[in-house]
């Protein structure tokens, strides 16, 4: 070691010259740390280039799953890819109430746009504490086997206690009676706030009316139904022992029915101007 | 040689238990443990990730300087991680939503680098793997132990499969909901340190102090 150190260094070659080299000294040093961060950064970048077709399938995937379990297509085992056939997915800009093209209704993403401010507007009056809302709105059409609408899937999404909570709405083609409602992703506390997903308190959606006779939404969750003609089509009891979350569902259910959310364009479907 | 081998596997069970004995890599062992599949998925993570993180920093343990060894290690380590989040989430889709941030946080995991500074950088890769695959299921033992009786008794279920029937679903068992969040933890791994303590008398610590007896008081 100590006559390899001594020799002429004009005379050994690169990689001989830094086996000579202290294991401390600086250029071994930085030699190690540049090699191992090249060899290491390769590996992360091929495994993240490699696996990124099936992550987005599976990301795909799973947002069809959750549109068609709310739309009651979903079964353990079914062909989600055949099932979703029925599905059309489409844009709606949510002033006007109208059906849109500006961007591809299978790609555009609402939560994305939501935080561009060229796509959405922030909101001053703001109940379901959504902050920024985005000028168009995804919708999904169920159709029967005549092409006449059978069923409307709306994306909804607003603050409960800790996180916001996203699920879809589904209404049958009145635009007015509720076949059902499933979160999708939120972070309530689990065995109170996050019984959301029970299948028993969800069971109480399908067959509630969302708006009253003069129009305007009526339905509420509610530790009980009020009074009024017919208070049990618009009332969903409240989940026990998770008060504010069952406010951000009433809170949200409130905003994304109502004149900001989808009431224009339901109204509109209705009427045929959509 | 197979006989020190073997030890070096089993040691970490119980004898040598990273989570009751060193107290490492609890921070995880709250988060994740609240049902058992998640559990198994993120002892199946951090295993691999300690076991061949053991590996290779063992591989080049002696072209590492060692005014640069952490930092070589916490890359080696982070480049892991983020190879395993990234298979999760594109083969176990479901339960990496569950885990979130958790798998991310197997860079932080006090066991992993632990095991690395302690173990590989003195020692062979066969060994160091070794050490590592016994740390991992010392700490996968103890997180199913908990995940055990979190699911179990907090929404009555084993694997997601319905054991006890709860009151929301029409039966008869009210679930513990403190078992479902975090601090539960805390209190289900404090008795099993215990139980092992009782077990095992030579893993109670000596004590560092003793309270002074002072005159006069009752």
């Amino acid at each position: 070691m100590l006559k390899s150190n001594m020799e002429p260094a004009q005379n050994m070659g690169l990689w001989a010259r830094f086996k000579a080299l202290p294991l401390d000294s600086a250029p071994r040093t930085i030699t190690v740390a540049v090699v191992l961060c090249l060899f290491c950064s390769m590996i992360v970048s091929g495994a993240a280039v490699m696996l990124r077709p099936q992550q987005e399938l599976n990301k795909a995937l799973d947002k069809k799953v959750n549109i068609l379990k709310v739309a009651g297509l979903y079964e353990p085992g079914v062909d989600v890819v055949e099932a979703y056939e029925r599905v059309e997915p489409r844009l709606v800009d949510l002033e006007t109430g109208t059906f849109t093209d500006i961007a591809d209704p299978n790609t555009y993403d609402q939560r994305a746009a939501a935080n561009d401010p060229t796509m959405s507007v922030a909101l001053d009056d703001d109940p379901a504490s959504i902050k920024r809302q985005a000028k168009v709105a995804s919708v999904y059409l169920i159709r029967n086997e005549a092409g006449a609408i059978e069923r409307i899937i709306l994306p909804v999404h607003g603050y409960g206690l800790w996180s916001t909570l996203y699920g879809f709405v589904a209404l049958e083609a009145d635009g007015n009676e509720v076949y059902g409602l499933r979160f999708y992703d939120h972070a309530e506390t689990p065995g109170l706030g996050a019984e959301v997903d029970n299948p028993r308190w969800q069971a109480q959606w399908p067959g509630k009316k969302i708006y009253g006779e003069d129009g305007d939404v009526r339905i509420s969750v509610a530790k009980s139904a009020g009074s009024g003609p017919n208070a049990q089509d618009y009332h969903i009891d409240s989940l026990s022992g998770a008060t504010l979350t069952s406010r951000g569902v009433d809170n949200l259910i409130q905003f994304w029915m109502g004149e900001r959310g989808f009431k224009p364009f339901l109204e509109n479907l209705k009427n045929g101007d959509a | 040689m197979a006989e020190s081998r073997k030890k070096m596997l089993l040691d970490p069970l119980v004898d040598n238990n990273p989570i009751t004995l060193q107290v490492l890599g609890i921070c995880s062992a709250l988060a994740v443990t609240s049902s058992l599949q998640v559990a198994l998925v993120m002892s199946l993570a951090v295993t691999s990730v300690v076991a061949l993180s053991n590996f290779s920093i063992s591989l080049i343990r002696n072209q590492i300087p060692s005014s640069i060894r952490i930092i070589v290690q916490m890359v080696i380590i982070a480049s892991l991680v983020i190879l395993v989040d990234q298979i999760l989430k594109a083969y176990l889709y479901e339960i990496s939503k569950t885990l979130s941030v958790f798998v991310g946080l197997i860079i932080t995991n006090c066991i992993v680098m632990g095991r690395a500074e302690a173990f590989a950088m003195k020692n062979p890769p066969i060994p160091s793997l070794i050490d590592g695959l016994g740390n991992g299921l010392g700490y996968s033992l103890i997180l199913m132990l908990v995940g055990f009786v979190r699911e179990l008794f907090g929404s009555g279920s084993l694997f997601g499969v319905q054991i006890l029937q709860t009151v929301n679903n029409g039966g008869w068992y009210v679930p513990n909901g403190m078992l479902l969040l975090p601090p539960s933890a805390f209190f289900i791994i404090g008795l099993i340190i215990w139980a092992f303590r009782t077990w095992k008398p030579a893993q109670v610590e000596k004590r560092e102090y003793k309270i002074m007896e002072t005159e006069g008081a009752h």
